[in-house]
């Protein structure tokens, strides 16, 4: 009857059938998604489980480890105890089943669930991991905006760094970090995981890479937005070089930007462990490094499974994420 | 398209013909016509190669480079200028230089220093650079410019052996998506899919858990980690060949299909692949260093880049030398390879969007 309710009515009647063809397209793009994921989930499984099948010699000789004599009624209850007897496709079953209730084994090496290893290791990862790619992103956001179409030696500069950094050995980055702030200028501890000055030098050790990439697509990117002419219009608008960057031209750059990140997100976990290696931490990339030399399979297939998962998350939100940047896509 | 149908066309009319004809033509059409400099400009040696590489592209790039070198002799300076144009700049001709002398130094180290990578003078130890050891001494008192140079064989060999691995894995898995039918094809790209969502190292390191350590255990964990990519490229490249007029003109004349995708279908489907390839060296370069890094790779004494690396990396509080030149080769090596690659990479869409 007021002002307002009208102005809304008015405004529902105009969204409604636009909402609604809208909305189904989107949950449609949503399932698909998602069943697309749950598929790769069931590939790295099946993966998980031949690799595990893979080991060669007696499984059962593996878990119990090395000089352990095993009496043939011990060998036969471990057997029954881990479905080892029944045919694969059982055991194939049996494992899917496991793997749903978040088992995934007992390591080997420790005789603990790996779920519990994994869990008790993910802590230092992770921060690594999200400070490594919040630095990747200020880097190259920071390189590309503000080197893009323009003819400087700076330009030049930030490309050859970007060159060097997706052309060295990750690991390499972090040992020249390490002579120089570490060795050099005392400005960071050489190794360990007590608070954020530890955390520095191995998280743009993993950044450098990630921001050397990104920074190349995203100029990229700019470049070409830079150029369209909705670009051309907003400077005739008046509005300023920073400005048409910043609010017209980074937004289209981000579409590539963002499909990046989710990939580069699920190989950082890759990335964690020659980091952790070189700057002796502790984490998931050290504990695979460990599982991997003693050939601790269950380990190793769990973090390859966590790193699937990881991925699988990943690049299904960046796929949502999509709607929301990219209007275009909303309209079905 | 299926099969069946293809043979219908093929048998039916002359139509398919002439098109495998255009087909035919197309390469001898794009060799006349060399690539963006004039004919007059480019002397007598890019012809040749050009036209026999349109189908392989990577060839012009490797096959000119030696003729152009023994024409040097004749008129050096309009060969080096020539030289230097198809490189694509003097940046392009410095990556041809240094790729050059890498291989020069992987095949004879012997050549470049006197020094024995591999001999121990404890009383030596931790020298840092001089002009005696451009690079320095490691905690044995052994060179490291003879340990960087005597390990380009064996550091190139795992690049190139990996790489070499991957690609033979690759076009064999893409091949039988691109030809093997439906059920072939979503089985294996599928399976491509679930190791894509994986980083390459944790794949390796996979590998290397179910194999074991050792050098040609991580060439075989790379060939893994990298294989589905490779794949994927050779699929889509065989689907397209498969439509294309030369196959179904095979087709249609009778050719028994393994001699169809061993004459036709492969070298068509391969040149993207063999560009990529020379890309995808640098990553493999980088990753198998990496797992030698990590003390899954090559084992101390033997000089590998990756090894070193691993090795001066505990003695990085008093010789700094150690953990740095080995990386600066891995280094150098990933930038002249790839800014070849991404040459050899231009010239190839260059030439296949025309």
């Amino acid at each position: 009857m007021t002002a307002p309710t009208l102005t809304r009515a008015r405004a529902d009647a105009r969204h409604r059938p636009l909402l609604a063809s809208r909305s189904r397209a989107v949950l449609g793009a949503v399932a698909q998604r998602l069943l697309g994921a749950a598929a790769v989930l069931l590939g790295a499984a099946t993966v998980a489980f031949v690799a595990l099948q893979l080991i060669p010699g007696d499984p059962v000789t593996v878990m119990l480890g090395p000089g352990n004599p095993a009496t043939p009624q011990l060998r036969a209850r471990i057997r029954a105890e881990y479905g080892l007897d029944h045919p694969v496709a059982q055991q194939y079953l049996h494992y899917l089943g496991r793997l749903l209730h978040g088992d995934l084994g007992e390591s080997y090496q420790l005789q603990q669930p790996v779920a519990h290893v994994i869990a008790g290791q993910l802590w230092p990862t992770v921060q690594l991991a999200v400070l490594a790619m919040g630095f990747a992103l200020v880097l190259a956001l920071t390189a590309a905006v503000t080197t893009a179409g323009r003819r400087r030696a700076a330009r030049a500069a930030v490309q050859l760094a970007e060159l060097l950094s997706v052309s060295s050995p990750p690991y390499w980055i972090g040992i020249v970090l390490l002579t120089l702030f570490s060795f050099h200028w005392r400005l960071f501890p050489v190794a360990g995981a007590d608070g954020f000055a530890a955390l520095v030098l191995p998280a743009l050790t993993l950044a450098l890479p990630l921001a050397g990439v990104l920074g190349q697509v995203l100029r990229e990117g700019l470049e070409t937005a830079l150029g369209q002419p909705f670009a051309v219009t907003a400077r005739a608008r008046g509005l300023s070089d920073t400005a048409v960057r910043l609010r017209h031209a980074l937004r289209h750059a981000t579409t590539a930007l963002v499909t990046l990140t989710g990939w580069l997100t699920g190989s950082l976990l890759g990335g964690a462990v020659l980091v952790e290696a070189v700057f002796a931490r502790p984490g998931i990339g050290a504990l695979t490094l460990q599982a991997t030399t003693n050939k601790d399979m269950p380990l190793v297939v769990g973090v390859v499974l966590l790193s699937a998962s990881v991925f699988v998350v990943i690049s299904t939100l960046v796929d949502l994420l999509y709607l929301l940047i990219d209007p275009r896509l909303r309209r079905g | 398209m299926s099969p069946v149908d293809r043979e219908v066309r093929a048998t039916t009319g002359p139509a398919p013909l002439a098109a495998a004809a255009a087909d035919a033509a197309l390469p001898a059409g794009s060799g006349s016509a060399p690539g963006t400099c004039p004919a007059s400009e480019s002397g007598p040696e890019p012809e040749a190669p050009s036209t026999a590489g349109a189908a392989v592209d990577p060839a012009p790039l490797t096959g000119t480079a030696l003729p152009a070198v023994a024409a040097s002799a004749s008129g050096a300076g309009a060969a080096l200028r020539a030289l230097a144009r198809r490189a694509g700049g003097p940046g392009g001709l410095l990556a041809f230089a240094v790729l050059l002398l890498l291989v020069l130094v992987a095949a004879w180290p012997g050549l470049f220093t006197s020094a024995q990578p591999d001999i121990s003078d404890p009383v030596h130890a931790f020298l840092a650079p001089s002009t005696a050891h451009p690079f320095g001494t490691d905690q044995l008192g052994r060179d490291i410019l003879a340990r960087v140079l005597y390990g380009a064989r064996l550091s190139l060999l795992l690049g190139a052996g990996s790489t070499v691995l991957s690609v033979a894995a690759g076009s064999v898995l893409g091949l039988l998506a691109g030809i093997g039918g439906r059920w072939a094809d979503q089985a294996l790209m599928r399976l491509a899919d679930v190791l894509f969502a994986l980083p390459p190292i944790l794949l390796a390191l996979l590998t290397v858990a179910v194999l074991g350590s050792g050098t040609s255990n991580v060439m075989l964990a790379i060939a893994v980690a990298f294989a589905p990519g490779y794949a994927r490229l050779v699929r889509g490249e065989t689907l397209v060949v498969r439509r294309s007029g030369y196959v179904e003109a095979a087709v249609g004349l009778g050719l028994p299909r393994p001699l169809l995708v061993v004459r036709h279908v492969l070298p068509n489907a391969l040149g993207p692949v063999l560009v990529l390839a020379t890309v995808g060296f640098g990553s493999a370069l980088i990753t198998a260093s990496g797992l030698s890094f990590l003390g899954l790779g090559p084992q101390p004494p033997a000089p590998e880049w990756g090894t070193m690396l691993s090795e001066g990396r505990n003695n990085l509080a008093n010789a700094w030398w150690t953990a740095v030149f080995p990386g600066v080769a891995i280094t150098v090596t990933v930038l002249a390879v790839g800014a070849v690659g991404r040459r050899a990479q231009a010239r190839f869409t260059r030439r296949t969007a025309r």
